[in-house]
């Protein structure tokens, strides 16, 4: 009777990978990863640059495939999918890449429009009201009309959230999402993700090596070192830990400021 | 997929000890390997509904505008050489009244498709190579697959039809241009109306002549289009691999085009004697 209970509680994860490899020629990038997410939670996956923690995401995503291991969204497992039962389940993650790929031919409206258009049934009219809506929620209702050239990186990420929100996703992935942004910019960005996590209720995977931003938006952290995790659990079981790569990386963060 | 990868680098390294080309040839080989499977990729969201109608509209429309003034340019500047260069060889053979039909045949049946194919690969094909290389390596691409939106079929199979159905198009207007300058050129040396120079000009001209050579421009509109987007979604690094996206679709588009005229002329040949 256990043993249900806990298979469906797996089942209805939002997210979650079961030894997971991922290697690229002779480089394994990741080697037996094991990750779960529960709905409203957000995981932070820290570790240094090149540890694949943007691979994970990708992964998660079907954005490539993992040389063996599980990944389930909803307990359903997306490796091997057909393209378009993976689009179905891809149109319930919302994902904000590293530095925002607004596409450059389109306004900030049409970025947002672009999803709403291929898969909502709406007229004109409600769309634009939903992208306004959606652009309000980051704070970009006045710049709907530029392209994403003649926007700041912040905004750009911004633009990028609203895009990832379109569908109205119940996962959320960030990849580096204060990446190359000024401390002030990286908070506002950090408290902007923290406060529609909370109105939405979504899963969060959040790869970063942003300690500070990590703190503030997290349930949970996962510290990546060899294509392993290392270490997971709450910050504060973070801090508690005496391991020399654990107690660096912590207090290399600290001192190394805000973001990346 | 990793697994394809390690064998092809295996077949690689193998087989460089007894071979010194074998890397080249391997890359020659794979490259054709890999535009297969792309073109395998293409072919179910190229026919399959719904279609991207709004984005083949806004390619047709920027890859017709951006090439019309060239065409034209280059239709004329062939209608005036071929005036100069024909009527000096017809004058010394005593055939000089033919220099209208030469003119017109010349044009209709190859200068105009192969001009055409060329200065739209200049063109377009290092548009569009540069346009998805650069949308490789920022990301956009995979921003759209993660909006659940098939970048071969929003992308790719917009742009190749785009090419497909502009080319012919734009080689009437390159015929155009070029018989309209090869009268000019030929009055300002000898006056010659225009009614009796068309007159004459196409007095042997039948549909046979004209279509098979319009409509293979269709091909070198599949080959510009294909060999450019593939080439732009297999970039990779920064602005390098958006430069050699760029490059390399005009230098293989423009080589496989004259290939495929010579096939195609005998073909023609064949099929409409």
């Amino acid at each position: 009777m256990e043993a249900m209970h806990t298979t469906n509680e797996n089942d209805s994860l939002p997210v979650q990978v079961k030894t997971l490899h991922k290697s690229f020629g002779e480089q394994a990038v990741l080697n037996g990863i094991n990750l779960q997410v529960r709905q409203g939670e957000t995981l932070s996956i820290l570790g240094r640059s090149g540890t694949g923690k943007s691979v994970l995401l990708k992964l998660i995503v079907g954005l490539q495939v993992p040389d063996s291991g599980s990944i389930c969204i909803h307990g359903k497992e997306i490796a091997g999918l057909p393209l378009d039962q993976l689009n179905e389940i891809r149109k319930k993650i919302g994902f904000l890449f590293q530095n925002s790929a607004l596409y450059d031919s389109l306004t900030v409206e049409e970025n947002v429009a672009f999803p709403l258009r291929r898969h909502i049934k709406m007229s004109d009219g409600e769309r634009k009201k939903h992208v306004q809506e959606l652009l309000s929620s980051v704070g970009m209702e006045q710049d709907s009309q530029k392209m994403p050239g003649q926007i700041s990186g912040g905004m750009q990420k911004r633009v990028g959230l609203a895009r990832a929100l379109a569908l109205g996703p119940d996962i959320l992935l960030f990849d580096e999402p204060t990446a190359g942004l000024d401390p002030i910019t990286a908070a506002e960005i950090g408290e902007l993700i923290l406060r529609l996590q909370k109105e939405r209720n979504v899963a969060s995977i959040v790869v970063t090596h942003d300690i500070h931003g990590a703190q503030t938006v997290s349930d949970r952290v996962a510290l990546l070192r060899d294509g392993q995790i290392l270490i997971e659990g709450t910050f504060g079981d973070l801090q508690k830990s005496s391991d020399t790569f654990v107690v660096q990386f912590l207090n290399d963060g600290s001192l190394g400021g805000h973001h990346v | 997929m990793p697994p394809t990868r390690k064998s092809k680098k295996e077949m690689s390294v193998k087989m460089e000890p007894g071979f010194p080309g074998a890397k080249t040839a391997v890359a020659f080989f794979e490259w054709f390997g890999d535009l297969g499977m792309f073109c395998g990729r293409l072919t179910v969201p190229f026919f399959v509904p719904p279609y991207e109608i709004r984005e083949f509209v806004r390619q047709f429309d920027e890859l017709g505008s951006k090439s019309l003034p060239l065409a034209g340019l280059a239709g004329a500047a062939t209608g005036v050489v071929l005036s100069l260069s024909t009527r000096d060889s017809l004058i010394r053979f005593g055939a000089k009244s033919l220099l209208p039909e030469a003119i017109v045949f010349s044009i209709l049946k190859e200068s105009g498709p192969i001009i055409t194919a060329l200065v739209v690969s200049g063109r377009a094909a290092a548009g569009i190579g540069a346009e998805l290389g650069a949308m490789k390596v920022t990301e956009q691409i995979d921003a759209i697959e993660v909006s659940a939106v098939n970048p071969y079929k929003f992308l790719v199979a917009t742009r190749v039809l785009a090419c497909i159905l502009m080319l012919p198009l734009l080689t009437l207007v390159t015929d155009f241009c070029g018989i309209f300058m090869g009268w000019v050129t030929d009055t300002l040396a000898e006056p010659i109306s225009l009614r009796l120079f068309l007159t004459s000009g196409f007095q042997n001209v039948t549909f046979s002549d004209f279509l098979p050579s319009t409509l293979k421009t269709m091909v070198f509109g599949l080959i510009i289009g294909l060999v450019a987007c593939f080439q732009g979604m297999r970039a990779q690094g920064g602005t390098e691999g958006v430069e050699h996206a760029a490059t390399t679709s005009v230098v293989l588009s423009s080589l496989l085009i004259i290939l495929a005229d010579v096939l195609l002329v005998r073909l023609i040949l064949v099929f409409f004697p």
